[in-house]
């Protein structure tokens, strides 16, 4: 099994914001969104490189700051007409911390 | 026990000489660690299987026989008594030969020996063991946790102490706000106390239950007296031997007598962890209830199936179904559970079930009734129910669960889906149109302005060929906006769809009025939250969207400034940090130079800031004043701070707000300059920094008509002359220039500092959201703009007022804000713990 890394509790992150984590060099924005669920991505917008920690998040999908491009949560794929995609990270919560998959497994 | 069937003495091993008989000796022997709603009927399930071949005893650690938690709310409110409540009375342990031990909970399991050892000293053997412990509640160790009077909300001894405490009146404090906070809540305010609920999130039961849904709760328990506070963070409970209050971590205290910790359950796992069974957020099973020892099963809330655990009763009856199958060897494997919540408040309904996140691929379809306080909300997905929240009627609930549950395909539906199983099942895909226009001509059609469809159709055969004209004529639909699909109905069927004239553009896709129209309503309703707006003007998407949730939250700030809280999940990325984030990810940062003055004092600390925090790069602005760029948002605060300690503030460069304050030498120093223009320039930046506008404003402020400020591109300009001042506004040097409109001429620097608060405030109130002051004024007129400012004096120093009010709350350094500590993880990074 992949070690998970404990990054803080849930309650670090307001309902509908972000707040990023550097492992292993990697920024890694780490997201609560509006039902209370949890999800990472590199902290790395496909287009050119905005930091998806400093956007609107709505539904499963975060606004990129820079030019508003829309990513899903789920899947790092922009959504609507953009195209690009930015690596998920395994994330789990546990008794109410956030665990990261380490060394952090970048899925496709 | 029963004498009567000649059972054998149970095997008692190590007893209290209280001998239970048994069965036949070849009767296998349950035994059951938890006398509550699970391990009862798992028995049941048992029993009516294949009673003969089993005999069962049952320990509780509660006093009392098996009842229905459920109820405890009811009980506490008064509406049910124990004995109404009671599930299983002792007869039906007596008639089954079930052996209960109550008040003496197990301790411990010995899966070897396959016995149980209970706190009393009792040892019982078994071949199958259940454990049914159900959950403990979850109690926040906040200093004070262990005073007398804080108890949870679980069982009947809780339920007692409550009933106590209310008998002597007083106050009680509620922490949580999800559905039992909210029950105990409910029957403590019945029996008499003052209640005040903390919720830590921002809305209540939002585990359940959407940000509308969960603003109408809050309103409809405030209107019944209890204090709602949210966004309530506990920091300790203080008293002196027992409980006094609680005091939350930005000081305010609340004095009780009783505190109820409802905040969250845990799975019950202890005795299953302490053997060496596998346990992970529960006990884990597989489908047929079985833990990693095929001699112990396990049900209820302490199991973990499937990766899920439950906290609510619907999926223990399918899970002790599956559990009896496999114990008498037949297949019929659990398969998880969708599970729907209901509110037992009296006269407050709220049902919610499934998935209702919204999301990519959903479709939301909200229904709002404004005057009957009533929100629906049915999410879809590929024409799929998958989650549903209903306030205020909640009749459809079960109909809506049994879609989703169902997986019902709901294309024919669609329409009509929202308004319920009776209208849907009103034969066939219904035809609005068709049903307004059998409507008699007396029906109403606008209930907030009592207009009839006759006096709709009348309007719009007099010439209202729009719904804003029909809106402006007749009142209909101007209110609240609930019936705008019926006015838009009766304008296609009177004048035939392709005449009907589309009114002024909408705010967005989620309402069907513009920015004027919820500007009106919002001052005339006195409405102060988002969701509120929403609900009162029938919003129809559950939260709104990027475009309109900025947009109501400056407008609600402007209605009601020092009451209104600001809503930061509003606010775009720049209005957030308070700086302005660049190409690379790091922000820029530009302290305000009064009327572009600085000294060497400021200049050494932008210096020193500069080389401290290695800024690449450090910039004069087109606005007269300094911009450090390359900042990492970590550093934002410590910046902020050795910035502050030199006497700079935000220069707001990232805010829909005042800008700048360009100022030229004037005649302190300049051979033409007629009046002070620079010292008039600083006095209007302190006077109007820090207020939040419609969009970004500048002024600017010549000595003469050379105009070096170039004041004749600004918002606010102003050119001195000889004999006074010019006053100027409207102007614009961005992406369409535009020259400013002569407002006035002024001869005192009073009336300059008059009449731009009272232009500022026009535009505050007036314009709509990011509207510009030059597009503004290009749409109402210059007229318009005189008429307000110069006609009635009195108009125009109330205006100002309004200004200066609205300032003593606005004129507080955000930066310096931040450097004290507010919002501070909105700028540190997670970290790894070691
Ligand atoms: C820094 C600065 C350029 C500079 O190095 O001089 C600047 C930088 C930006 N301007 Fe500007 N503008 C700057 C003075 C101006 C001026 C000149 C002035 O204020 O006298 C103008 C024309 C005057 C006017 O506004 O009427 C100007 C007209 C714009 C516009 C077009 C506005 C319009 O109404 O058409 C935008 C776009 C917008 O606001 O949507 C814009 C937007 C921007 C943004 C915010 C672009 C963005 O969205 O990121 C730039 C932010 C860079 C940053 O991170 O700091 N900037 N911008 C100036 C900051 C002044 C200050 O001290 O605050
Ligand atoms: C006030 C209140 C209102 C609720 N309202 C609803 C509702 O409206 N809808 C809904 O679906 N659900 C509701 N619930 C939740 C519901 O009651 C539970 O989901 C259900 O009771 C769980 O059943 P269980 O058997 O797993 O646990 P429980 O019913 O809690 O039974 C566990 C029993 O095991 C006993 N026990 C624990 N450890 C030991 C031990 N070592 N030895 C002996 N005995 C032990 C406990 O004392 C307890 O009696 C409510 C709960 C409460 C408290
Ligand atoms: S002119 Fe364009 S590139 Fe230059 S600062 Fe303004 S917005 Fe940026
Ligand atoms: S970098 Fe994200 S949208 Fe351009």
């Amino acid at each position: 099994m992949t070690p998970m890394i404990d990054i803080g509790p849930v309650d670090a992150i307001p309902l509908r914001g972000s707040r990023s984590v550097t492992l292993d060099g990697q920024n890694i924005a780490v997201f609560r969104t509006g039902d209370d669920r949890i999800f990472a991505l590199v902290n790395r917008c496909p287009h050119k490189h905005g930091p998806l920690s400093e956007g609107i998040i709505h539904g499963h999908a975060v606004a990129c700051p820079l030019h508003n491009w829309r990513i899903s949560l789920e899947t790092g794929e922009a959504l609507g007409a953009d195209k690009g995609c930015t690596p998920t990270v395994a994330v789990q919560v546990e008794a109410g911390r956030i665990l990261l998959a380490a060394p952090i497994r970048v899925a496709a | 026990m029963d004498l009567q069937t000649g059972l054998e003495p149970a095997l008692l091993v190590d007893g209290d000489g209280d001998l239970a008989l048994a069965t036949r000796p070849d009767r296998r022997h349950l035994v059951v660690i938890g006398n509550g709603m699970a391990g009862c009927r798992a028995v049941e399930e048992l029993l009516a299987r294949d009673g003969g071949n089993w005999r069962v005893t049952i320990f509780g650690a509660e006093p009392h026989v098996n009842y229905n938690r459920i109820m405890l709310s009811p009980v506490l409110a008064g509406e049910k008594s124990f004995d109404e409540i009671v599930i299983n009375p002792r007869d039906w342990y007596d008639d089954n030969a079930i052996d209960l031990v109550t008040s003496d909970p197990v301790i411990a399991i010995d899966r070897d020996a396959r016995t149980v050892i209970s706190r009393s000293g009792r040892t019982v053997g078994y071949d199958r063991l259940l454990i049914a412990t159900g959950s403990d509640p979850f109690i926040i160790p906040v200093p004070g946790h262990d005073l007398p009077g804080v108890i949870s909300f679980r069982d009947m001894n809780d339920v007692d102490t409550m009933l106590a405490a209310s008998a002597a009146g007083g106050s009680a404090v509620v922490i949580g706000g999800g559905l039992l906070g909210l029950e105990a809540a409910h029957g403590l305010a019945l029996r008499g106390m003052q209640v005040t609920v903390l919720h830590l999130m921002p809305t209540l039961m939002e585990r359940q239950l959407d940000e509308a849904a969960g603003w109408l709760l809050k309103s409809a328990l405030e209107a019944r007296g209890q204090v709602v506070l949210t966004g309530a963070d506990t920091a300790a409970i203080y008293g002196e031997g027992r409980v006094e209050g609680v005091r939350l971590k930005d000081g305010r205290e609340i004095p009780a007598s009783l505190v109820v910790m409802a905040v969250g359950i845990r799975p019950a796992v202890k005795l299953a962890r302490e053997c060496g069974l596998a346990v992970g957020r529960g006990i884990q099973v597989d489908d047929h209830m079985v833990t990693s020892d095929a001699n112990v099963l396990a049900v209820g809330e302490c199991v973990e199936h499937d990766g899920q655990v439950y906290g609510l009763v619907a999926p223990l009856w399918d899970m002790c179904r599956s559990l009896a199958d496999g114990l008498i060897g037949t297949t019929n494997p659990y398969r998880g559970s969708v599970t729907s919540t209901k509110l037992k408040v009296s006269g407050i309904d709220v049902f919610s079930a499934g998935d209702f996140s919204g999301g990519e691929g959903c479709e939301d379809i909200v229904l709002r009734d404004a005057a009957r306080g009533i929100y629906k909300r049915v999410v879809l997905r590929a024409d799929r129910v998958i989650g549903a929240v209903l306030y205020g009627d909640t009749a459809d609930g079960s109909w809506y669960f049994d879609l989703l549950k169902k997986g019902t395909d709901i294309a024919d539906l669609r329409d009509v889906l929202i308004y319920g199983q009776a209208f849907a099942a009103g034969g066939g895909p219904a035809d609005p149109s068709a049903a307004v226009a059998a409507l008699p001509a007396d029906a109403e059609i606008c209930g907030c302005n009592g207009v009839t469809k006759g006096q709709v159709v009348d309007c719009i055969e007099a010439g209202a060929a729009s719904l804003d004209a029909v809106r402006q004529t007749c009142k209909a639909s101007a209110s609240c906006g609930s019936c705008t699909g019926l006015v838009e109905t009766l304008l296609a069927l009177t004048l035939g769809a392709d005449a009907v004239e589309s009114g002024p553009k909408t705010m967005c896709g989620c309402t069907s009025f513009g920015h004027d129209d919820v500007r009106r309503e919002i001052v005339a309703q006195g409405m102060r939250s988002i969701p509120e707006v929403m609900q009162l003007l029938h919003w129809s998407t559950p939260d709104g969207c990027s475009s309109c949730r900025p947009a109501l939250n400056y407008y609600l700030l402007c209605a009601a400034p020092g009451e209104y809280r600001d809503d930061q999940q509003s606010r775009f990325v720049n209005e957030r940090l308070h700086a302005n984030i660049q190409k690379d990810g790091t922000y820029s940062v530009v302290p305000r130079m009064w009327g572009g003055l600085t000294n060497p004092r400021e200049l050494r600390a932008i210096a020193d800031v500069v080389e401290k925090y290695e800024a690449p790069m450090v910039k004069v602005t087109g606005g007269q004043r300094l911009d450090i760029f390359g900042i990492k948002k970590e550093d934002l605060t410590a910046v902020w701070a050795d910035l502050n300690a030199a006497g700079m503030v935000s220069g707001h460069a990232y805010g829909k707000a005042l800008r700048t304050v360009k100022t030229c030498v004037g005649s302190e120093w300049c051979r033409f300059g007629t009046q002070d223009s620079t010292g008039l320039g600083v006095t209007i930046e302190r006077l109007s920094w820090g207020s939040w506008m419609p969009h970004k404003f500048k002024i600017a402020v010549s000595g003469c008509p050379r105009n070096c400020a170039e004041a004749t591109i600004k918002d606010f300009g102003i050119i001195c002359v000889d004999s006074g001042y010019e006053l100027h506004v409207g102007g614009n040097g961005g992406i369409k220039v535009r020259v400013t409109d002569l407002l006035c001429k002024v001869t005192t620097e009073a009336e300059v500092l008059e009449h731009c608060a009272a232009f500022i405030q026009l535009y505050r109130e007036k314009a709509r959201y990011l509207e510009r002051t030059a597009p503004w004024i290009e749409r109402v007129g210059l007229g318009y703009i005189q008429d307000c400012l110069l006609t009635d004096p009195a108009e125009r120093v109330a205006l100002a007022e309004r200004f200066h009010h609205s300032q003593s709350f606005s004129q507080d350094d955000p930066w310096q804000q931040r450097v004290a500590g507010s919002d501070a993880d909105l700028h540190q990074q997670l970290e790894p713990a070691e």
